[in-house]
């Protein structure tokens, strides 16, 4: 590679590639974004999660102002599991400084291969829950959204703690790996606390953006965060996925997803070998 | 999402937060844009090294300090000042909950509110 703005630009059309197969197989931007900055660019593992964590932000917070107006996120479920979210992200970011780097490619890997496996499956839908949890029905978190035909479908939320443990977990990985990990997130919201399906994954969008910046604070502070690659990576993923969001609901996504969560995993596992070698 | 109690105020903080949110990107994108022109004119021949990790410089590290190289007219500075506002755009929509909580007299949700607002504050600043 010759010359930095080469470089910039290679950076930012690979982002923007990233960004837009993010958006369209719902993986995100971050867990796309660190293996091809490290293993195509050869940029070190930590520039890398500055940066990817700079761009979960942006195609989070961009995506969460459309998906409030289409009225399917829950923001109170959202406000009360970013507490979990955003000490688990403190704890994320003081890790990362702990765990040598080969261990952290290992996790980011097996991260990576958890994402690919569930993005290639998931179509079952959990039943919508009849009965209220006194918990949640105290913490008013039960909600509706508008359903395909009939108005608005009421849902009920369970098993609170459960969720907010996970969504603990969900926050570490996401200040240890630079990523939004809403796989996790949607996890924690569509499995434990039975949340319906575009609920999960709209909530989990919009707690990633302040999940995020409750690690890149820390990184920032730490020099993690280098402007000249943060500006393509940001701007290229941003930009991809806006492009995502757009053509999302003409697109076929299904084989994309299937055929794409192959890749992803092949990457994991190189991601996994390399870290052990100590060659990231 | 919607009680009948609060389904007024409930819709209206959606879209008072969904507005900080789409504010906060557009102007950090056009900063980071404005300030990645100027750093390809200025060093777009420079060899790139991302190979070994040296850390940010000083200047580039803390709130007051981006501040500052920004003034000045650092490319690099402006970019970071674009990124810091970026990373400060959810602060911002966590910090109008807060508000929004409190004149809805939600004590519960404005605790919970403060408390991630407290940890957010804590990450910005904290060296």
């Amino acid at each position: 590679m010759n010359g930095l703005l080469e470089f910039t630009l290679w950076v930012a059309a690979g982002s923007f590639l990233a960004g837009l197969l993010g958006s369209l197989t719902g993986l995100g931007g971050g867990v796309i974004i660190v293996p091809l900055l490290t293993l195509v660019f050869h940029v070190d593992i930590r520039y890398a999660i500055g940066a990817s964590l700079v761009s979960v932000i942006a195609t989070s917070s961009g995506a969460a102002a459309a998906y409030l107006k289409e009225g399917f996120s829950n923001i109170r479920v959202g406000m009360l599991l970013e507490v979990a979210t955003t000490i688990g992200a403190l704890c994320g970011a003081y890790l990362a400084t702990r765990i040598p780097t080969p261990a952290i490619a290992t996790i980011f890997g097996l991260v990576l291969l958890y994402s690919a496996w569930d993005s290639a499956k998931h179509d079952t839908q959990v039943p919508i829950q009849q009965r209220s949890d006194p918990l949640a029905a105290r913490l008013r978190l039960d909600g509706a959204y508008p359903a395909r035909d009939a108005g608005l479908q009421q849902y009920h939320v369970r098993r609170v703690p459960l969720g907010f443990g996970l969504m603990y977990v969900a926050g570490t990985l996401s200040g240890l790996l630079g990523i939004g990990s809403g796989a996790v997130k949607v996890l924690a919201m569509d499995r434990a606390m039975s949340i319906p399906f575009k609920v999960s994954t709209t909530t989990s969008n919009f707690m990633i953006g302040v999940t995020a910046a409750a690690s890149a604070g820390i990184y920032l502070h730490r020099g993690y965060i280098d402007p000249g690659l943060a500006m393509p990576v940001m701007l290229g993923v941003l930009g991809g996925a806006l492009l995502g969001a757009r053509i999302l609901p003409e697109a076929e996504v299904r084989t994309l997803r299937v055929l794409f969560s192959v890749a992803i995993a092949a990457v994991a596992v190189e991601m996994i070998f390399k870290g052990a070698q100590g060659n990231l | 999402m919607t009680t009948p109690r609060h389904g007024w105020s409930e819709k209206r903080l959606e879209s008072v937060i969904g507005m900080v949110l789409r504010v906060g990107v557009i102007l950090a994108a056009t900063i980071v844009l404005l300030g990645g022109v100027l750093y390809l004119v200025q060093y777009g021949a420079v060899e790139p090294d991302y190979r070994l990790f040296r850390g940010e410089a000083s200047d580039l590290r803390s709130m007051h300090a981006i501040f500052g190289d920004a003034a000045l007219g650092h490319s690099r500075g402006l970019i970071q000042l674009g990124l810091l506002l970026l990373i400060v755009t959810p602060v911002a929509r966590v910090a109008f909950s807060v508000a929004a909580y409190i004149a809805e007299r939600d004590w519960i949700y404005a605790a919970i509110t403060l408390f991630v607002l407290a940890i957010l504050w804590y990450s910005l600043t904290s060296a």
